[in-house]
């Protein structure tokens, strides 16, 4: 018989992409590792682990933040979006479709990071300028592409949401 | 990477916060947004046996006018400071040194509270709090007391809260009319950390002087230290240019930083300098509107 856990686990609700999932966590499980772990969505990727690259990032609460440095039980009760909630009925996301337009990558690692982060800055900039957009996306990096088609991307995403707005 | 193991208890209350301090002692640390705190744990620079969340604790959060002071809650997050209307209008060097921590995703999770009790030397909160001589409401069992931020920050990493108490509100007190404030900044290019900053509170006269200025350097020692010879050099003095220029020049005496990877202890000197120039000059700027 296994020696009991020193540390009781923690039962958590939390809601992913509209679904909700309950579950028993050891305290020390990071929440990225919760999503792709324990319910297998391995969109969001570990990048550094030190909470500079960015590839972690999904929204907690409406908000882009980096799951690689959030426990899985500080995120109990709370709404999470990761990448592939993004998409609605077959359809990607325009920020999806802008990187895939514009080539807003190459070997696509952080790739699901700058979505979740570009997705945010949209949300409450719907028209930001180059250099808003190259200070937004600060906390994600790209080791591939420069930048120059990312930010083309989140442009193209941009002028798509706002003519979608106006109709 | 994971943390060790630790055994977690999220708080309903400062009080019960306060009962479970006491009952794990120094086995325990108290978890705001994590930004620091998980970090160092991974890093086994800090293994704490029991971590206590703040995080569900209600009425922790947010930006407020109390009497002559701006009150804000200990789990605000940067974010919300830099983007507070009232901190824009009250205190824009305290949403410029928000504004300037990390990346937008640190700064949706990173919180005030956190961030003065890690004390950091390189962190940018703890540097305008001191130049705007801001307190910190600090919560026992025994009740409530307040520290000022010139003795709140003791050494790296070591601040005035005791092993009982829960920093539970900063208090800025809201600066008169004909005050400026402002902070700027050299950031280390890959992590954004402070190289060397520089946070100014400065009083303007109608007669374009200088009533006092209270300025804090960070990068340039282990806690935020005040530049008292610039202080000392802008007081009762016409805030023109030159005289602007030839007080910031006083900016490093006395100060003894560190030599790093990236910076040499003469060029923090430097750069100390014009970084307290360039903050003056933006917070008179804004003293004048």
């Amino acid at each position: 018989m296994a020696a009991k856990a020193e540390f009781e686990s923690i039962p958590i609700t939390i809601t992913v992409n509209g679904v909700k999932h309950e579950a028993l966590v050891e305290p020390r499980t990071l929440l990225v590792y919760f999503l792709r772990e324990n319910l297998g969505l391995t969109g969001t990727h570990v990048g550094c682990d030190t909470s500079q690259c960015g590839a972690c990032t999904i929204h907690l609460n409406g908000r882009a933040v980096k799951s690689c440095t959030i426990l899985a039980v500080q995120a109990n009760g709370a709404a999470i979006t990761t990448i592939e909630g993004l998409a609605h009925n077959g359809s990607l996301h325009p920020v999806q479709e802008g990187f895939r337009e514009k080539h807003g990558l190459q070997c696509g690692y952080c790739t699901p990071g700058m979505i979740m982060t570009a997705v945010n800055l949209l949300e409450t900039n719907p028209n930001p300028s180059e250099e808003e957009i190259r200070h937004a996306l600060e906390g994600n990096l790209c080791r591939c592409t420069g930048y120059i088609n990312i930010v083309e991307s989140v442009k193209w995403a941009a002028e798509k949401m706002r003519k979608e707005a106006q109709r | 990477m994971l943390p060790a193991s630790f055994g977690y208890v999220a708080a309903r209350s400062v009080e019960e916060a306060l009962q479970l301090l006491a009952k794990h002692g120094d086995d325990a640390k108290l978890l705001a947004g994590g930004h620091s705190l998980i970090p160092a744990m991974k890093l086994r620079l800090a293994s704490p046996r029991y971590l206590i969340d703040l995080g569900a604790v209600p009425g922790l959060r947010g930006v407020r006018v109390d009497g002559d002071s701006l009150a804000i809650g200990a789990l605000t997050v940067h974010a919300d400071i830099a983007a507070s209307d009232l901190v824009r209008k009250q205190l824009p060097g305290l949403a410029d040194a928000a504004s300037m921590i990390g990346d937008v995703q640190v700064r949706n999770r990173g919180t005030v509270g956190g961030s003065v009790a890690h004390a950091d030397p390189a962190a940018d909160l703890p540097v305008i709090l001191t130049a705007l001589n801001a307190s910190f409401v600090l919560q026992s069992v025994a009740g409530n007391r307040t520290v000022a931020a010139d003795e709140f920050f003791i050494d790296f990493y070591t601040t005035a809260i005791a092993a009982n108490e829960v920093l539970t509100e900063i208090r800025v007190p809201l600066p008169p009319p004909g005050a400026g404030t402002a902070y700027a900044k050299l950031p280390h290019p890959a992590s954004g950390y402070v190289v060397v900053s520089a946070g100014v509170l400065i009083l303007r006269l109608p007669s374009g002087q200088c009533a006092s200025a209270r300025i804090a350097l960070g990068g340039m020692g282990s806690k935020p230290i005040r530049a008292t010879a610039t202080e000392a050099a802008l007081q009762g003095q016409p805030l023109t240019g030159d005289v602007i220029a030839r007080a910031a020049a006083k900016a490093a005496e006395g100060t003894n930083p560190d030599d790093d990877f990236y910076a040499s202890a003469d060029y923090k000197r430097q750069v100390a300098t014009v970084y307290t120039r360039r903050a003056i000059e933006a917070a008179v700027e804004r003293a004048k509107n």
